[in-house]
C-alpha cells in the first residue's frame, strides 16, 4: 500500500514536472502559433486579435495554471491547428500508436529473450563471431533505414502490403495489424538486438559468479544451474531494460511512422511541436511522461515477483 | 578462452584505429572535395573513379564519408562524453550520499527520462537551433539520466562496502573517496553503459538528421547522408549502402570493444 | 467538355478577361479550347531544360486498378490542411484541394483567367467604382440548400468587417457598401477608390451558407465536390456533387492521403496506395517506373530567391547584393538542384503573367565571378565575408539550393552557413520579425494578380520582410495600383520589376517546375496558373 501511494505520488509529481518544463521550453522556443495559424498574409492587427482570443496574450503562469486546472478538470483544451477538441485528435491515434509499441514489445521480447540464452550458449563457437557481428548490426542500422528497406522488399517487391496506405483501424484491423507488424519489425530490430546483447554479457557474468562456480563443480549439470538460477537472476536487469525499451518504443515510433505513413502519436507530436500547437504536445508529453513511468513501475512489479528480495527494500 | 576473448579487444581496437586513421587521413586529404558538385556527375555508380559512387549533386560520396565518419565520431564521442561526465557525477553525488540533494536531483532524472529521447531533443534544438554543437547540446542532455541512473547504483551499493568504510575512517574527505575509491570500481559497470550510449549516439543523431534538426549543411555527418541516401534509395542504391555499412563498421568496431573490455573484467575476478 | 462550357459564357463576361490580373497571357503554350491535352505546360521554359513529354498513354495494355474499376483516385499530398474554414486557410497546400469544395463569385480558370461562378454575370462601371454581380439562379449548396443573396453578403461581410480576425482579409477594405437589390438577384458593390484588381480579391471570399458554424469539421461549399470526412494527420475525402450547376466532376470519389515523408510519396505511388502526386522533386520522379507513371511537367507559378535583408549589413549596400547576383549562376542551381527543371528569372515576376513579365531581365546579371569580386572589394570586402542563408527545413528544394549556393558563394570568398529552421520559426523570425541575414523561399501571388508580387516591395508594406526600401519604387508602385488604365498599369509594374532587378533587391533564382506524377490511365490534368490541382476534369480513360 505504501509502496502504491509512493508510486502514484512520484507519477504525479514527474508528471507536473514535465508538463511544466514542456511549457517553459516553449515559452522560450522561437516560432508563434498564432503566425502559424494565420500564414504569411496575416496583418499586425489579426495577429494581436487572434492572440487575445486564443488567451495567449496573458501571463505565462496564469497560461501554465489554466491549463492544468483544464486538464484535472477533464478539458485538455482545442488544438490550434486542428481546430478540434485534443482528446478527439489523440484518442484514434493513441490506440495505433500503443498498438504499434504492443506488437513491437512482444517482437522484443519473444525474440531477444530465447536468443540472448542461446547467444551464451554459443560463446566461444565457431559461428559467434558471426552472429555477434549481426547482432552489433542490427544495433547500428537506424529504423527509418530499415524501414525503407522492409517497405521496398515486403511492400514493392513481394506486396504483402502497400505501403502508404494504411487500413482503417476499425474498418479493416486485419489489414493494419499486418501494416503495423512491419513497422513493428523495424521499430524492434536494434531494440532486440541490444537486449540479446545485454542478456548475453549478463549470463556470461552471471556464470561467472561463485555460487555457480560451486554449483557447477558440485556435480551440477552446467545447462541445469543456467536455467534454474542464472536465467533467473539475469532476469532482473533485462527486465528493467525491457521496461526501459517500452517507455522509449512509443518515443521512437515518431520516426517509423513517419516513413510508414502510420497516423499515429508521434507524427502527430512531431506535427504539433513544429506548429506550435501546446495544447496538444502538452497532453501528449504527460500522456508520454504517464507511460514511461507506468513501464519502469511494471518492470519494478515483475521483478519483485521474480525476485522476491526486491519487494523487502521497496528498491525504487 | 583468454586468445578469443582478447580477439574481440583486438578486432574491435583494430577496426576503430583504421576508422580513425581514414578519418584522419579525410581530415587532410579527401580525393575529392566533399562538397564540390558537378552536374554531370550525378548519380554515377561506384567506380575506380568514384569508390562510392556519386548523389544527386554530382559529389564524391566516398570524400564525403570520410569527412562525414569525422562528424559523426566527433558528435558520438562528445554527446557520451557529455552524458557519461555530467550522469556520472550526478550518480555520485544522489548515490554516495542520498538525503535531500539525491531526491530532488533523482525526481528530475525523473522528469528527464520521462520524455522520449526524440521529444527532448526536438524541444532542445527548438531552443537552441540546429547545428553539430547543438546536437551535442542535445543528446548529451538527452543521455545524462541513464548514465545517472547506473552509476547512481554502483556508487549506493559501494557506500558501505569496507574498504570504503576503512577509508572514511582513515579520515579521506568524500572527493577523495569518490575519486580515488570508488569511482575505479563504478567503472565496470559504466564501461557497457559507454558502449552502448555510442551506439545509441549514432543512431540518434541519424534519427535527428531523418527529421531534420540535426546538422546543417554543409556538415554532413554519416546518420545526415544516411537520411538523404533513404529518399533516393532506387536511383542511387550505392549511397545508402556505403554510408550504412560505414556507420555500421564504426559501431561494430566500438561494441568489439566494448565486448572485449567486458571480458577482460571477468578475467581479474 | 469544360472548355467549350467556358466558351459559351465567355461572352457574358468580356470585360473579364481584361479585369483579370493574370490577363488571358497566362499560358505562352499548351492546349486551347480545340485541342483537350491531357496535360498542358504551363509555361514554355525558355531554357534548355530537358523537357519530359508525356509519353502517350498505353490505355489497352494497361488492366485497370480496382480504384480505376470504381472511378475513384487517391491523391498523395505532403502536408496536412491548416483549416478547413474557406477564410480561414492560408496554406497553400490546403487552399490546393479546397479549390474542388469552394468558390466564390468568381473563381479562376486554368487559363489565369476570372470566370463566373457564384455569380453568373459580372459588370464594372464607367469609372470603376461600381461592380455589378448577378447571382446565378441554379447554385445549390452541398447540403441542398440554395444559395441566397444572403449567404453571399454574409460571406462577402465575414472576410470584410473583421469581426473574425482570423477570416479578415485586408484588400477587401476598398469596399465602402454591399446593396442586394430587392428581390436578392444582383448585388452591387462600390469601391472606395478604383482597382484593377478588385475581382481577384473577391474570388477569395469564398461562398459559404449565412451564419454556418461547422465549416472546420464540416465543411459545406458549392464547388464540384463536396467534403465525406476528415482524419487529422491521414486523409480527407471528397465526393462527386451531383447538383454542381456546372460541368460536374467526372470522379465518383477523391482521396487524398497525407504523406508528410517525401520518401513515403514515392514509395505510396510505387506500391498502388496513390494514384497522382503533385510538387515532386526530378530526383524523385527518377525512381518511378515509365511503366506506370506519365510525369507531367507544369510551373509552380511562383518566384524562387534567395531573399536578402536589405536593411542588414552588408545587403544595405546595393555593390554587394549585385556582387551576389554576379555570383550566382541560376542554370546551375537548376541543373544541380532540380535536375535542369525550371525556369530562371530575374526578377518578382513569372511567365504565367505574360504581358507583366519582362523576360529581358532575365539575363541582367549574368554568371561572372570576376565581377562579383570586383564589386565586393568595391564595397569594401575584397576578402568577402560570412552571412548566414536561414531555409525552412520542411522544404527539401529551398534546402538544396542552400547547399548548392554555398558552392557558388565560396568561389568568390563568401564563407556562408545554412541555418534550417522549422516553418513557425521561419514565419515569425524572418518573415514576422524580418530577423535574418537572407533567406531562400518561393513567393506567389495566391490571387492571381501581378500586383501581389511587387507591392510587397513598397517600403511601408506590412509583408515588406526583406526591407527593400526604394523612393522610386514606392512612387510607381502608389501610382500603378489607382492607375485604371490596362497598358499604363503594366507598363509601370513592368518598371518596378526593372527597378528590383537593377537595385538588385534580390537574388531572383527561378519558377521551380511543377511535376506531377500521374498513374497511366488517368487524364484530364489541367495546370492552373496558381497553386491549385482541379480534380472535376480528371477522369481514368
Amino acid at each position: 500500500m505504501k509502496y502504491a501511494l509512493k508510486r502514484v505520488g512520484m507519477l504525479l509529481v514527474t508528471m507536473l514536472l514535465v508538463s511544466f518544463l514542456t511549457f517553459l521550453a516553449f515559452q522560450l522556443v522561437s516560432g508563434d502559433p498564432v503566425r502559424t495559424m494565420l500564414g504569411t498574409e496575416a496583418t499586425e492587427a489579426q495577429i494581436a486579435a487572434l492572440r487575445s482570443e486564443l488567451g495567449l496574450d496573458r501571463p505565462f503562469f496564469v497560461r501554465y495554471f489554466d491549463w492544468l486546472c483544464g486538464f484535472f478538470t477533464g478539458n485538455l483544451g482545442t488544438s490550434f491547428s486542428y481546430r478540434q477538441p485534443v482528446w478527439d485528435l489523440i484518442s484514434s491515434k493513441l490506440e495505433i500508436t500503443l498498438l504499434l509499441s504492443l506488437i513491437s514489445f512482444i517482437l522484443i521480447t519473444v525474440t531477444s529473450i530465447p536468443l540472448g540464452v542461446l547467444s551464451y550458449q554459443w560463446v566461444g563457437g565457431p559461428m559467434d563471431w558471426v552472429r555477434t557481428a549481426f547482432n552489433q548490426l542490427c544495433m547500428a542500422v537506424p529504423p527509418f533505414f530499415t524501414g525503407i528497406l522492409i517497405s521496398w522488399f515486403f511492400g514493392i517487391a513481394l506486396r504483402v502490403f502497400t505501403p502508404g496506405d494504411f487500413p482503417g483501424l476499425h474498418t479493416n484491423p486485419a489489414g493494419a495489424l499486418r501494416y503495423l507488424f512491419f513497422a513493428a519489425v523495424c521499430l524492434s530490430i536494434p531494440r532486440a538486438a541490444m537486449t540479446v546483447r545485454m542478456m548475453r554479457s549478463t549470463v556470461i557474468s552471471e556464470m561467472n559468479k561463485a555460487y555457480v562456480r560451486t554449483a557447477i563443480s558440485r556435480g551440477n549439470d552446467r545447462r541445469t544451474v543456467l536455467m534454474a538460477h542464472v536465467l533467473k537472476n539475469s532476469l532482473v536487469s533485462v527486465v528493467t531494460f525491457l521496461g526501459q525499451t517500452m517507455a522509449e518504443l512509443v518515443g521512437g515510433s515518431v520516426v517509423v511512422e513517419q516513413v510508414f505513413g502510420i497516423p499515429g502519436l508521434g507524427r502527430l507530436l512531431v506535427t504539433s511541436i513544429s506548429h506550435r500547437d501546446y495544447p496538444v504536445v502538452q497532453t501528449l508529453v504527460v500522456i508520454l511522461a504517464f507511460w514511461v513511468v507506468l513501464a519502469g513501475t511494471l518492470a519494478d512489479l515483475v521483478n519483485q515477483y521474480i525476485d522476491p528480495r526486491l519487494r523487502l527494500g521497496g528498491a525504487v | 578462452m583468454r586468445k578469443r576473448i582478447n580477439g574481440y579487444l583486438l578486432a574491435g581496437l583494430f577496426l576503430t584505429a583504421a576508422l580513425l586513421l581514414m578519418t584522419l587521413v579525410g581530415a587532410f586529404h579527401t580525393p575529392y572535395s566533399p562538397t564540390a558538385m558537378s552536374g554531370a556527375d550525378k548519380f554515377l555508380p561506384p567506380s575506380l573513379a568514384h569508390l562510392f559512387g556519386t548523389d544527386n549533386f554530382g559529389r564524391d560520396i566516398f570524400s564525403r564519408v570520410l569527412k562525414g565518419t569525422g562528424t559523426t565520431l566527433t558528435i558520438a564521442l562528445a554527446t557520451v562524453l557529455i552524458g557519461a561526465v555530467v550522469g556520472t557525477c550526478v550518480g555520485a553525488v544522489t548515490g554516495y550520499f542520498g538525503g535531500l540533494a539525491d531526491d530532488i536531483l533523482m525526481r528530475l532524472n525523473d522528469a528527464l527520462t520521462a520524455f522520449p529521447s526524440i521529444l527532448l531533443a526536438l524541444l532542445i534544438i527548438g531552443l537552441v537551433g540546429p547545428g553539430k554543437y547543438n546536437v551535442v547540446l542535445a543528446l548529451g542532455i538527452v543521455f545524462i539520466p541513464s548514465f545517472a541512473r547506473v552509476t547512481r547504483t554502483a556508487f549506493a551499493a559501494l557506500r558501505d562496502v569496507n574498504y570504503i568504510t576503512s577509508a572514511r575512517l582513515m579520515g579521506a574527505g568524500s572527493a577523495r573517496i569518490l575519486l580515488v575509491h570508488a569511482l575505479p570500481n563504478t567503472l565496470r559497470t559504466l564501461l557497457p553503459a559507454l558502449t552502448i550510449g555510442f551506439n545509441n549516439a549514432v543512431l540518434a543523431e541519424a534519427s535527428m538528421s531523418f527529421l531534420g534538426i540535426g546538422v546543417t549543411p554543409p556538415d554532413a555527418s554519416l546518420g545526415y547522408m544516411l537520411s538523404e541516401a533513404q529518399g533516393m534509395f532506387t536511383a542511387a542504391p550505392w549511397y545508402a549502402v556505403c554510408t550504412g555499412s560505414v556507420i555500421a563498421l564504426l559501431v561494430f568496431g566500438v561494441g568489439l570493444i566494448g565486448e572485449g573490455m567486458q571480458a577482460l573484467d571477468r578475467e581479474v575476478d | 467538355m469544360k472548355r467549350n462550357f467556358l466558351a459559351g459564357i465567355l461572352a457574358s463576361v468580356m470585360g473579364l478577361s481584361l479585369l483579370a490580373g493574370c490577363g488571358s497571357g497566362g499560358k505562352n503554350t499548351g492546349a486551347s479550347a480545340e485541342t483537350p491535352a491531357p496535360t498542358a505546360t504551363a509555361a514554355a521554359p525558355a531554357t534548355a531544360a530537358p523537357q519530359k513529354t508525356p509519353a502517350p498513354l498505353p490505355e489497352e495494355d494497361s488492366p485497370k486498378t480496382e480504384r480505376a474499376l470504381a472511378n475513384e483516385i487517391t491523391i498523395g499530398i505532403a502536408q496536412d490542411f491548416d483549416s478547413l474554414d474557406p477564410h480561414h486557410m492560408t496554406a497553400a497546400g490546403t487552399k490546393e484541394v479546397m479549390f474542388n469544395v469552394y468558390e466564390g463569385l468568381v473563381k479562376p480558370s486554368s487559363d489565369g483567367e476570372l470566370i463566373p461562378a457564384v455569380a453568373s454575370e459580372v459588370s464594372k462601371s464607367e469609372d470603376g467604382l461600381t461592380y455589378t454581380f448577378t447571382l446565378r439562379p441554379d447554385v445549390k449548396f452541398h447540403n441542398g440548400d440554395p444559395v441566397t443573396m444572403d449567404d453571399v453578403v454574409y460571406s462577402i461581410e465575414r472576410r470584410r468587417n473583421g469581426e473574425d480576425a482570423e477570416a479578415k482579409l485586408a484588400a477587401l477594405d476598398i469596399i465602402s457598401s454591399l446593396t442586394p437589390d430587392a428581390d436578392g438577384r444582383t448585388l452591387t458593390v462600390t469601391l472606395s477608390e478604383p482597382s484593377n484588381e478588385f475581382l481577384a480579391y473577391v474570388m477569395n471570399a469564398y461562398i459559404i451558407p449565412a451564419e454556418y458554424s461547422l465549416l472546420e469539421t464540416a465543411p459545406v461549399g458549392t464547388g464540384p465536390y463536396k467534403f465525406v470526412s476528415r482524419a487529422a494527420q491521414d486523409n480527407l475525402v471528397l465526393e462527386r456533387f451531383a447538383d454542381y450547376w456546372g460541368t460536374p466532376g467526372k470522379l465518383d470519389k477523391v482521396t487524398y492521403k497525407i504523406l508528410e515523408n517525401s520518401e513515403g510519396l514515392v514509395l505510396g505511388l510505387q506500391s498502388g496506395a496513390l494514384d497522382l502526386v503533385a510538387h515532386l522533386a526530378a530526383d524523385q520522379t527518377r525512381q518511378l517506373s515509365i511503366a506506370d507513371f506519365d510525369i507531367a511537367q507544369g510551373s509552380m507559378n511562383l518566384v524562387q530567391a534567395l531573399y536578402l535583408n536589405n536593411a542588414e549589413k552588408p545587403f544595405d549596400d546595393v555593390r554587394v547584393r549585385q556582387a551576389l547576383c554576379y555570383a550566382i549562376d541560376k542554370q546551375m542551381v537548376i541543373d544541380l538542384a532540380f535536375d535542369g527543371y525550371g525556369i530562371p528569372l530575374g526578377t518578382s515576376m513569372f511567365p504565367s503573367f505574360g504581358k507583366y513579365y519582362d523576360q529581358s531581365l532575365t539575363d541582367y546579371y549574368s554568371y561572372d565571378p570576376a565581377a562579383a569580386k570586383a564589386l565586393l572589394a568595391e564595397a569594401g570586402y575584397p576578402d568577402g565575408f560570412d552571412m548566414t542563408i536561414t531555409v525552412p527545413s520542411n522544404y527539401a528544394p529551398h534546402v538544396n539550393t542552400a547547399e548548392v549556393l554555398v558552392e557558388l558563394l565560396r568561389e568568390v570568398g563568401i564563407n556562408v552557413t545554412v541555418l534550417p529552421v522549422d516553418w513557425s520559426t521561419w514565419l515569425s523570425d524572418v518573415y514576422g520579425a524580418r530577423q535574418f541575414q537572407s533567406t531562400i523561399t518561393g513567393l506567389t501571388s495566391d490571387n492571381m494578380t501581378a500586383r501581389k508580387l511587387l507591392e510587397r516591395f513598397g517600403s511601408d508594406a506590412g509583408n515588406n520582410f526583406t526591407n527593400y526600401s526604394n523612393e522610386e519604387y514606392d512612387r510607381i508602385l502608389s501610382e500603378a495600383i489607382t492607375e485604371t488604365d490596362d497598358a499604363e498599369q503594366t507598363a509601370m509594374y513592368r518598371l518596378l520589376e526593372r527597378n528590383l532587378t537593377e537595385n538588385a533587391a534580390n537574388v531572383y533564382l527561378q519558377d521551380m517546375a511543377d511535376l506531377v506524377a500521374v498513374r497511366h490511365g488517368l487524364t484530364g490534368l489541367d495546370f492552373y496558373p496558381l497553386y491549385v490541382l482541379d480534380v472535376s476534369t480528371l477522369y481514368w480513360a
